[in-house]
């Protein structure tokens, strides 16, 4: 069967099982858009390309799938390097085309012509610049595959137009050996040696943590953590980028860790004897200062990318596999510590004695921002998708938001993407239609990506979105409250330029607003019965709120501030 | 095959280098995704030298030395081995690899001076490659640390153009005694 380039990419598209692109079409890529009317794929039409990965992104974290954006070549590619730099630092699987100039044109600044995948090679897992139509589905297996295996991240293929124009004789790999992937080996055996000394460190343990990370939820590991957490005991925080990975409910668990985690999990961890890291990487919002992060615990990492071992912090024991495995072996070999009793005692009395707190409403505003966040979850339906922008919007979702299941977490963790809140969210819930997705935003995030809600309303994807506008950049503002002698730089927006309400309904989204108490439960009630269009709620809130607890930037953990309202003598 | 006393520090050298010796795809950009990564996480080349493999077009052999003081050497293997196009690397210390570099050098000379140019080819095991009445070229296919004895020798001209190709090493085959 004779193809050309253009219908051979959407034909592999189709084998690889995709079921939508988010994409914005362009001359490059121009030849592959006309199969895509024969196609049974959908195609999402993004308003700019950064949605389009955004998007994708959100679809991928809330269906553990890889997400697919396709755009054109010079600033359509350039438009979308944001969502491919953020996927590759929080390692979600993403499969991204660029159309790019004619073979014989490259190299000679041709119109909308740039060397994406250079500019891609440090934020990739890898990518491809095809030179043939026949390399067309090897190219577009080989992918998906590295996308999704191993530690998953982005995958760019940048397409040439004469490439697609060309014809080849259709075929498709059959076999990972046909993906000629010589130095690619994603499969780790466990190591039996390295369970044992893990074993042995962890039955001498009496004071462990199970420090959580993404890497729990990309091994879909979560019901292997759960049987394991349970049968040892040990406490259980979950990193921000694992969030759901083990039920906020549990008993066990202690929340998020790090410069806005829960008291409990900071100081579980800084008391531990022993950190069980599960896919997590040790990252600067977690750790603090390095020197003085859980200075007498023993190390056992577990990552399937040997690259993050004694990174930041020596671990005794190095586990190269993924979290599933690891826990299986772990369990097999009845890893299990001293009788946890005390460790738990102590863990309760913190927990006591510092709770999550904010201060009392007031019925005429401005709201608090925590107890939006908290009335939200409350009225909302069981395994909601929650997305969020990045600052203090994302902090308080996190802390407030109780999370209960993979894949209900949509955020951007490493990068720190503003603006990722309402594209994540529109990609949460084109990957799941059955589920309601929130997307919890500020208003300075918002405004970056807000175009994005007229593809929203324009393709039926009913989300909302919750802005809490507090006029401000809010965590720029609380670091300069608070660091920089209340010296504000640069920091206000204004509660009303623009009119969130007026946008929305430009954007042919309902646009609803609440200043006080009333007016909130109001509007979340309206909202909550809005299932057809797209919903943004423009919620008043006080610019003076700050997010606690804090540990400073490269603070240590033991610095640790708590929210105002618990400071008592001795802090 | 006796092997070669290890001669300590090279000079010209970072004081803790080490030798990967990687075997890539050749594929295009291979060697931009290498220098890129090492650009990227702060790792120093000291020097690096390609060509295809073991007469298989399929692959080349990166030899890379590496300052092993900029970064710990298992974040430099374990960042390289993640690059898909690398298919092994080894790593080879100075002890236990055989290490060969290949000095070019280019003077201008007169008949004051002709005699004692061709005295340091002759002392340090170079060969005159090209002579003529103003200039002498001279090749050295050696141990880093002759080629570093070299040039220090030629120090002592003026006008010198001077050109190393950055190392290439294999393992040491170490013998082993059979039962």
């Amino acid at each position: 069967m004779q193809l050309t380039g253009a219908q051979a990419l959407i034909k592999s598209l189709e084998q690889e099982g995709v079921d939508t692109i988010f994409g914005l079409p362009g001359g490059a890529i121009l030849p592959v858009y006309d199969p895509i009317l024969d196609s049974s794929i959908r195609h999402i039409l993004v308003r700019h390309e950064q949605g389009a990965g955004h998007m994708a992104e959100g679809y991928a974290l809330a269906t553990g799938k890889a997400g697919v954006a396709m755009v054109t070549s010079g600033p359509g590619a350039t438009n979308i390097v944001t969502p491919i730099a953020n996927a590759h630092m929080d390692s979600t699987p993403l499969v991204i085309i660029t159309g790019q100039v004619a073979t014989a044109s490259i190299g000679s600044d041709a119109f909308q012509e740039c060397d994406i995948t250079g500019i891609t090679m440090g934020i990739t897992k890898h990518n491809f610049l095809i030179q043939s139509a026949h390399e067309i589905p090897r190219a577009v297996a080989a992918a998906f595959y590295l996308a999704t295996s191993g530690r998953p991240g982005p995958v760019l293929i940048d397409l040439p137009k004469d490439v697609s124009q060309s014809t080849m004789e259709w075929w498709y790999p059959e076999s990972i050996e046909e993906l000629d992937l010589p130095g690619y080996h994603p499969e780790v055996a466990v190591d039996e040696r390295a369970v044992a000394r893990a074993v042995e460190i962890i039955c001498r343990s009496e004071r462990p943590v199970l420090y959580v990370g993404g890497g729990t939820l990309k091994s879909r590991a979560h019901q292997d953590l759960l049987a394991f957490a349970e049968r040892t005991k040990m406490p259980v925080v979950t990193t921000l980028m694992a969030r759901g990975a083990f039920p906020d409910s549990h008993e066990q668990h202690l929340g998020m860790p790090g410069m806005h985690g829960m008291y409990s999990a900071v100081a579980a961890i800084q008391k531990s004897d022993l950190l069980i890291s599960l896919g997590a990487r040790f990252d600067d919002r977690v750790t603090g200062q390095v020197s003085t992060f859980a200075a007498n615990a023993k190390i056992i990492h577990v990552d399937i990318d040997k690259a993050e071992f004694n990174k930041v912090r020596r671990a005794d024991v190095s586990l190269q596999t993924n979290v599933a495995s690891a826990l299986q072996a772990l369990d097999a070999a009845n890893a299990t510590p001293q009788n946890l009793d005390v460790w738990w005692k102590e863990i309760r009395t913190w927990q006591e004695r510092y709770p999550l707190v904010y201060d009392e409403p007031t019925t005429e505003g401005p709201l608090r921002p925590q107890h939006v966040i908290e009335a939200i979850a409350k009225k909302a339906a069981p395994g909601t998708i929650v997305s969020a922008g990045v600052g203090q919007h994302q902090m308080w979702a996190s802390q407030f938001w109780e999370f209960e299941e993979p894949g209900t977490w949509v955020n951007s963790g490493g990068a720190g993407t503003m603006g990722f809140g309402v594209p994540a969210a529109i990609g949460a819930k084109v990957g799941r239609p059955d589920r309601t997705v929130w997307c919890i935003d500020g208003d300075g995030c918002f405004q970056m990506t807000a175009q994005e809600l007229v593809t929203a309303r324009a393709e039926g994807i009913p989300i909302k979105v919750a802005i809490l506008n507090n006029a401000y950049l809010g965590m720029v503002r609380q670091w300069q409250e608070m660091f920089y002698e209340e010296r504000y730089s640069e920091v206000y927006l204004s509660a009303d330029l623009p009119d969130y309400v007026k946008w929305a309904e430009a954007m042919g989204c309902v646009g609803l607003r609440a200043t006080n108490l009333q007016e909130m439960h109001d509007v979340i009630d309206q909202a909550n019965l809005i299932n057809d269009v797209p919903v943004v709620i423009d919620f008043r809130t006080d610019s003076s709120e700050k997010v606690f607890p804090m540990v400073a930037a490269g603070a240590s953990n033991d610095d640790i501030m708590v929210h105002p309202l618990l400071r008592g003598e001795d802090q | 095959m006796t092997p070669e006393p290890f001669l300590g520090v090279i000079e010209r050298t970072p004081v803790r280098h080490h030798i990967l010796s990687v075997l890539v795809e050749n594929k295009a950009g291979v060697l931009a995704r290498i220098a890129g990564l090492f650009a990227r996480r702060g790792f120093n080349i000291y020097s690096l030298a390609v060509a295809p493999s073991e007469g298989n077009a399929r692959f080349s052999r990166v030899t890379i030395v590496v300052d092993a003081e900029s970064a710990p050497l298992e974040q430099i293997v374990g960042q390289l081995d993640k690059l898909v196009n690398v298919v092994t690397i080894k790593d080879l210390a100075p002890r236990d690899a055989i290490e060969r570099e290949l000095l070019l050098a280019t003077m201008s000379v007169d008949n004051s001076n002709r005699a004692q140019v061709l005295d340091v080819a002759a002392n340090t095991g170079a060969s005159i490659v090209d002579v003529n009445a103003a200039s002498v070229t001279m090749m050295l296919a050696g141990t880093p640390s002759a080629c570093d004895q070299l040039e220090k020798d030629l120090e002592l001209f003026v006008g010198v153009e001077l050109q190393r190709t950055g190392r290439v090493a294999l393992p040491r085959l170490v013998q082993t005694a059979t039962a």
